[in-house]
């Protein structure tokens, strides 16, 4: 490439030889590029966390002289709420998790084939994915609105009671287990709709010359083969299963009787509501430490289902 | 008649392997229209005036005559103009300042040696996982004492620097040829006239892919800009949508928070449905937000 067709204030030859930054010192050269990230980085992100590892120790109160102790900790253990929720996360996130990815496998392998039809079918699975869970909150209100819902009204045809499916404790993390599913479902999807790209089509051939039939064929090959993809939707579904609670938020507010109480809902209530900051510390430290350890776990995970599209 | 039979059990298995491809679309397809209930009753019932009566509003069957008059109602009940002007000042804010930090910093990691390369790079991507919402508590903290809270510069600013865009870029850059830099730097560009002048035009694939997943994104998310901002002039779509639907829903005004909500999401599904195949391959990328 010759210097002519660069644009014009790169082609000035006389600065040649003078001038060679990028080579010159690679290492600071380097650390400033880094710098605007990284000052972003440590503000918002790595700030926040000594902050909030800080703000759980120190405790203050109407009574007491500030101090430095465990109190929010012994507090937050004590809370009933705290540990329902936690115990609401387990199971929101085991009853999102495996119910998206199975059904996104099973869509994925179902509809990998190019053709109107499918094609159009993969277009309503993904559509959710792209509007905001507030919205698809919104939807679902009416969804799951008592009687004359959507829900209730068909299944009233089919001869169903109607059910209160957000204000029953026993149905409502249920309820809202379902959004969640529905909105993730197509984003896993392309995942594996991507992963399904890179089985190289010889072996399913092959598996099929010697007659090994469909069933088989997706055990033994493209199971396998979609491994890391498998473990990468799996990180990412565990980890918006503790940071999206926007449908908890505007549909139920944790309720009914602490029914939906998510690990992050019970932050926000205790910071907006309580103004329980040394609680809210705490909690929020140990969701932190929740996700530090998922992301050590999973970080060759992370990064191997990061390249195969590059 | 051995070869006879042999044919119809050919036959018989050839047919069942038919008649299974069948039921597999057909429960595949069954599936598919489940999934997109939710969406043709909001296309419906936004266009059932109201006065057709609550009895049927969740038919989604749909029988006319229809209106647009849930649009207005919703138009006029809402702040939408405000909020859709906020939602893009946020997005494209966000993505200006975004688009530099992750050029430079990818640039870094694509082609510079440095102490502590590895340790760093795993160091931002670490922010994949700390996703703002987790951290409302001590970041509303650090906005107050900056005196950002309640603007919507304080809402963008945790996402001004993106792990995800750091590392896309990074892939982006390490496809392009060296050659293009070599020549650059005997002509003595600097390291910001080699990123901004000879490889961001190169890299444009890489950057409209980190523009859709980011604007997908910010365009959505709901906890953090209700959490950092106080007054109604500084709400967003997904702020603005919450409170609108309550009033929708006490009044039972189904109609109306149809047309709010479509209002919310239509020029993402509508980006989508155009732009189908690099939303596609935007997404899967890499994956995290």
């Amino acid at each position: 490439m010759s210097s002519t067709t660069l644009p014009g204030a790169l082609a000035r030859p006389t600065s040649a030889v003078r001038r060679r930054p990028a080579r010159a010192r690679p290492a600071v050269t380097a650390y400033a590029l880094l710098l605007p990230s990284a000052v972003f980085l440590l503000g918002f992100t790595y700030w926040p966390v000594v902050q909030v590892l800080v703000g759980s120790f120190s405790v203050r109160g109407f009574r007491i002289a500030p101090h430095w102790g465990l109190d929010n900790y012994a507090r937050l253990f004590a809370d009933p709420h705290f540990g329902n929720a936690v115990l609401n996360n387990l199971l929101y996130a085991v009853g999102t998790v495996i119910p998206s990815v199975v059904l996104a496998l099973g869509f994925a392998v179902g509809l990998r084939e190019s053709g109107r039809v499918r094609m159009a079918m993969r277009t309503l699975v993904a559509l959710p994915m792209l509007i905001p869970l507030v919205a698809a909150a919104a939807l679902f209100v009416f969804v799951f609105l008592p009687g004359g819902g959507l829900l209730d009204w068909y299944l009233a045809k089919l001869g169903v009671a109607s059910h209160n499916w957000l204000g029953n404790p026993s149905l409502a993390l249920g309820s809202i287990i379902a959004i969640t599913v529905w909105k993730n479902t197509g984003y896993y999807m392309l995942f594996f709709l991507a992963g399904l790209a890179g089985v190289p089509q010889e072996f399913l051939d092959a598996a099929k010359i010697d007659g090994a039939g469909p069933i088989r064929r997706f055990w033994h090959i493209t199971l396998p083969l979609l491994g890391p993809t498998l473990g990468f939707v799996a990180v990412i579904a565990t980890l918006n299963a503790i940071t999206q609670v926007d449908h908890v938020i505007v549909m139920t507010q944790g309720g009914p009787s602490d029914a939906t109480n998510l690990l992050l809902y019970y932050i926000y209530q205790q910071a907006h509501q309580n103004y329980d900051l040394g609680l809210a510390s705490a909690a929020t430290v140990v969701s932190v430490a929740a996700l530090l350890a998922l992301s050590l776990a999973s970080l060759k995970t992370l990064e191997r289902g990061m390249h195969y599209e590059s | 008649m051995k070869a006879r039979v042999g044919k119809a059990r050919v036959r018989k298995a050839r047919l069942g392997k038919a008649d299974a491809r069948l039921l597999v679309l057909v429960l595949l397809a069954g599936a598919a229209l489940l999934w997109a209930v939710p969406f043709a009753w909001m296309a419906v019932a936004s266009l059932r005036p109201g006065a057709a009566g609550a009895a049927d509003i969740a038919s989604l069957l749909p029988a006319g005559p229809f209106s647009l008059g849930n649009f207005a109602e919703a138009w006029n009940s809402g702040h939408f103009p405000l909020w859709y002007l906020n939602t893009v000042l946020l997005c494209g804010g966000i993505l200006a300042v975004q688009c530099v930090t992750v050029s430079l910093a990818g640039y870094a990691f694509a082609r510079l040696r440095f102490p502590g390369r590895s340790l760093l790079f795993y160091a931002f991507l670490l922010q994949l996982m700390l996703a703002p919402p987790i951290l409302i508590v001590p970041n509303m903290r650090t906005l107050v004492a900056l005196h950002l809270y309640d603007t919507l510069a304080g809402v963008m600013a945790p996402y001004f620097a993106s792990a995800f865009g750091v590392f896309l870029m990074r892939q982006t850059f390490r496809t392009i040829p060296l050659a293009y830099e070599e020549a650059a730097v005997i002509d003595g560009a600097t390291p910001l006239q080699i990123i901004f002048r000879v490889l961001l035009p190169l890299a444009r694939p890489g950057l409209a892919a980190f523009a859709i997943v980011s604007v997908t994104s910010h365009w959505n998310e709901f906890l953090w800009p209700l959490m950092a901002t106080s007054s109604p002039s500084n709400q967003v779509l997904t702020v603005g949508l919450a409170s609108f639907t309550a009033g929708a829903e006490a009044g039972s005004e189904w109609g109306v928070m149809a047309a709010g909500t479509f209002l919310v999401a239509a020029p993402l599904l509508a980006g989508f449905l155009l732009f189908q195949r690099q939303f596609v391959s935007s997404f899967t990328f890499s994956g995290i937000k």
